[in-house]
């Protein structure tokens, strides 16, 4: 996991991969806005990211059959998802704020966007490098 | 792959909304639909959402923070009674000159028509922004 690739990369991989993950939920939180009793949800994005790049290292142990124990996250390593404090909740339990997720929805693409670049922009940089140009 | 998932889930949501947005419209097409028999008179139709839980992916704790789309349960009919009105010339009046009328609310029907479209809209701007994503992620390293 020490290739000049990785390095080169940096967190953006795991950044793309939490990004993707809290994409899930926050779609999912605007997909029940309209359900009653749904709780809004999301990801501590840089606890989840912690985890994630920490997952990475050296230390982890592989699980090569579905009976294995987990060690750390287990998925991806993006940690738990948790429950958002409501605002304004309504009467039938639903605590899903529309406009606060359409907003966290456009950051969390905007960021996974940002990683998307600045990995193109690396990939780009190695090619010349290998190149010589 | 994580963002292919938001496509299941936006998409229930869509299903849910449009199911939503026809019974409103069958609701309203029927408003003043007459009968000559309280019992007979058309019931005002609300659908019943409730999330559904995305298949966890293999290897994930059980139930630890598996994303959710909608699914309508039922359809529930409104039990309010149907609404009395006095007119004898009406072809359809019963003995002592009454009609009956669904107790239904054109505008409550349509702020639920209005709330109805404001969350499809939602759903559908969120599979756009994660199309693109996706499709710049396809292209990753090719720039």
């Amino acid at each position: 996991m020490s290739s000049i690739t990785d390095r080169a990369l940096g967190i953006h991989p795991q950044a793309l991969q939490v990004a993707s993950r809290r994409m899930e939920l926050l779609a999912s939180n605007i997909a029940n806005a309209d359900t009653p009793g749904y709780k809004a949800r999301d990801l501590d994005f840089r606890a989840a990211l912690a985890q994630a790049a920490g997952e990475q290292g050296a230390g982890r142990v592989r699980t090569t059959h579905p009976g294995h124990l987990q060690t750390g996250g287990g998925q991806g390593g993006t940690g738990p998802a948790l429950y958002r404090v409501p605002s304004h909740a309504s009467l039938d339990g639903n605590t899903v704020d529309s406009q606060q997720e359409h907003a966290t929805f456009a950051e969390n693409a905007i960021r996974y966007q940002a990683s998307l670049d600045f990995i193109n922009s690396r990939v780009s940089s190695l090619r010349k490098a290998i190149k010589g140009e | 792959m994580e963002l292919s998932k938001i496509f299941n889930i936006s998409g229930s949501a869509l299903s849910a909304q449009s199911t939503r947005l026809n019974t409103i419209a069958s609701n309203l097409a029927n408003a003043d639909a007459a009968t000559g028999d309280p019992k007979t008179v058309y019931q005002a139709r609300h659908p019943v959402f409730a999330s559904v839980l995305e298949q966890a992916s293999a290897g994930s704790p059980p139930g630890a923070q598996a994303a959710a789309g909608v699914q309508v349960t039922g359809i529930a009919q409104s039990q309010a009674p149907a609404i009395a009105r006095y007119e004898p010339g009406h072809p359809l009046a019963d003995e002592q000159g009454y009609i009956y009328l669904p107790a239904i609310n054109t505008v409550e029907q349509m702020t639920d028509m209005i709330s109805a479209s404001r969350s499809y809209a939602s759903s559908a701007e969120v599979l756009s922004t994660t199309k693109e994503l996706m499709l710049r992620t396809l292209q990753l390293g090719r720039g």
